[in-house]
């Protein structure tokens, strides 16, 4: 019933969304090829999956997304396990770590192009960047966060590391972890298509430029649904690995 | 003597001014005794459990087991806290595990040993299960089982049945104290309920606040099993209460 209810809300809330879309279309006055009506982007979309290459874009975008949010994810909640353990190495980490995090990580794009080129490589390295803050400092303050009887604990039964890490720290530190992975997935996916429009000549953020330099706003609209909707479904992917860690885990708070 | 404590002092500074949790505190305890530290709060006794246990440091005087000076803790000596300190991504037969795997107990042999102690504690059949699932009584017996499950020699209990209803406390003490006579182990116990004490101790140690010191050690010589509506332990019972209502703040050595 809860799901049905929640369907019901998604189905609403769309409708409405492509109600304003084509009322917005009706009334104004733009050109029909820089403006143009919710059907027009559904026909493109089908032609896009027709010729094939909406599915070779979408691949070669989760590519990079997959290759850069994964590495990043590992590196940082490693990273932070560590320096959430060593509060005095982190205390001159943390200030280095304060004046990189501001900067948008477009902001490297020009530099990233520089050294590596147009290609794969910049999309993930934006994407790593875009990752690799919010859940390094959530792994750090979530490891200064865990409760001091389980290191007590440890301690009093001779779980020394690194078995400490992975039997205490990381579990009882994950679901603080997981918060980070999970606010650094959408952020990630919002940098790859900065990161293809570009340094890439593929992917999906690339396909809204080439669509932009022939002039085809239907491919452009039709592109950035497409962008919308798989960054909802990485999100409830995401989710739902996260539902299954915890059961496995007893439900852990 | 198996637990020596001698001349210990203990000074914390908070909010700019220095409170003396342990003042010059004497104390010998032998093997296999169960001992109750009991006194209000501020009094030092969680302070020198903890230094008993190692995870404190006192700063003058000595604390030693076995004729050892205590540094750090041991597995040898297990801690059980008022908050039980169960690992909530566990199930209860990996919690009692826990110590066992430091041990490099091998795998089947840890499943057996952890099943036996679940058994001791009457948690048979609850393997399964998550912390959460229990209630906080069961929780702690499953603490209890997992101390056990290494063998320990000494037993730390630091307020274990603090958080637990009247009915649940009474029953887990006499199941500690059915445990620490089949076991034979040494309990150091610390609490600040006096009827609690009365009806578990060998021996009470009655301490009082600021500072925090050793006002009298009182033996209970109930055996091992107690009424706790006997007239004899109504008589222990009375002994304790009158001597907190004392003033005197001389070392007495109580014999009843």
């Amino acid at each position: 019933m809860k799901k049905l209810l929640s369907l019901k809300n998604v189905v609403i809330s769309i409708a409405i969304l492509i109600l304003i879309w084509q009322i917005l279309f009706s009334v104004s006055s733009y050109n029909k090829a820089l403006f143009p009506s919710p059907k027009m982007a559904f026909d493109a979309l089908l032609e896009m999956i027709d010729n094939g290459r909406l599915f070779e874009n979408i691949k070669t975008s989760m590519y990079r997304f997959g290759i850069g949010y994964l590495s990043s994810v590992i590196v940082a909640v490693v990273l932070g396990l560590i320096l959430g353990r060593i509060p005095k190495v982190f205390q001159y980490v943390n200030p280095a770590v304060q004046l990189l995090r501001p900067i948008s990580p477009t902001a490297w794009m020009p530099f990233i192009v520089l050294l590596f080129g147009i290609g794969d490589v910049p999309a993930i390295v934006i994407i790593f960047i875009a990752a690799f803050f919010p859940v390094l400092l959530s792994t750090v303050s979530a490891v200064g966060n865990i409760d001091p009887i389980y290191l007590k604990v440890s301690k009093n039964f001779g779980i020394k590391q690194p078995s400490l890490t992975w039997k205490v720290i990381f579990p009882a530190a994950f679901p603080q972890i997981a918060n980070g992975i999970h606010l650094a997935l959408g952020t990630a996916w919002i940098f790859l298509v900065a990161g293809e429009m570009v340094g890439a000549q593929s992917g999906l953020g690339y396909q809204i430029i080439d669509a932009r330099n022939n002039i085809r706003a239907d491919i452009l609209l039709a592109t950035i649904l497409v962008i919308g909707v798989i960054g909802i479904l990485l999100d409830g992917i995401l989710k739902l690995i996260e539902k299954a860690v915890m059961k496995s885990w007893g439900g852990a708070v | 003597m198996y637990i020596e404590i001698k001349d210990a002092c203990k000074n914390y500074v908070q909010d700019g001014k220095e409170f003396t949790a342990l003042d010059h505190v004497s104390l010998n305890i032998e093997k296999g005794e169960f001992i109750c530290l009991l006194g209000p709060s501020g009094c030092g006794k969680s302070t020198l459990l903890n230094a008993l246990a190692g995870f404190e440091r006192v700063n003058s005087g000595s604390v030693k087991i076995d004729g050892k000076e205590v540094t750090a803790p041991s597995i040898n000596n297990i801690t059980i806290f008022q908050n039980y300190g169960l690992l909530p991504w566990r199930n209860v037969l990996r919690n009692v595990e826990l110590g066992l795997e430091s041990k490099k107990v091998p795998k089947e042999k840890r499943a057996e040993i952890a099943k036996k102690y679940l058994e001791l504690v009457g948690l048979s059949g609850y393997e399964k299960r998550y912390p959460k699932q229990l209630s906080g009584g069961q929780q702690q017996r499953v603490a209890i089982a997992r101390g056990l499950a290494v063998d320990p020699d000494i037993i730390f209990m630091d307020e274990p049945f603090g958080a637990l209803d009247a009915i649940t406390r009474m029953k887990l003490q006499e199941d500690i104290l059915r445990i620490s006579r089949e076991e034979k182990k040494t309990i150091i116990f610390v609490t600040h309920d006096i009827e609690e004490a009365v009806f578990l101790a060998d021996r009470i140690v009655v301490m009082m606040a600021d500072p925090g010191r050793i006002k009298s050690v009182v033996k209970v010589p109930l055996g091992d099993h107690r009424d706790r509506t006997s007239e004899n332990f109504l008589y222990v019972r009375d002994k304790i209460f009158d001597l907190f209502n004392m003033k005197s703040n001389e070392y007495i050595e109580y014999i009843i």
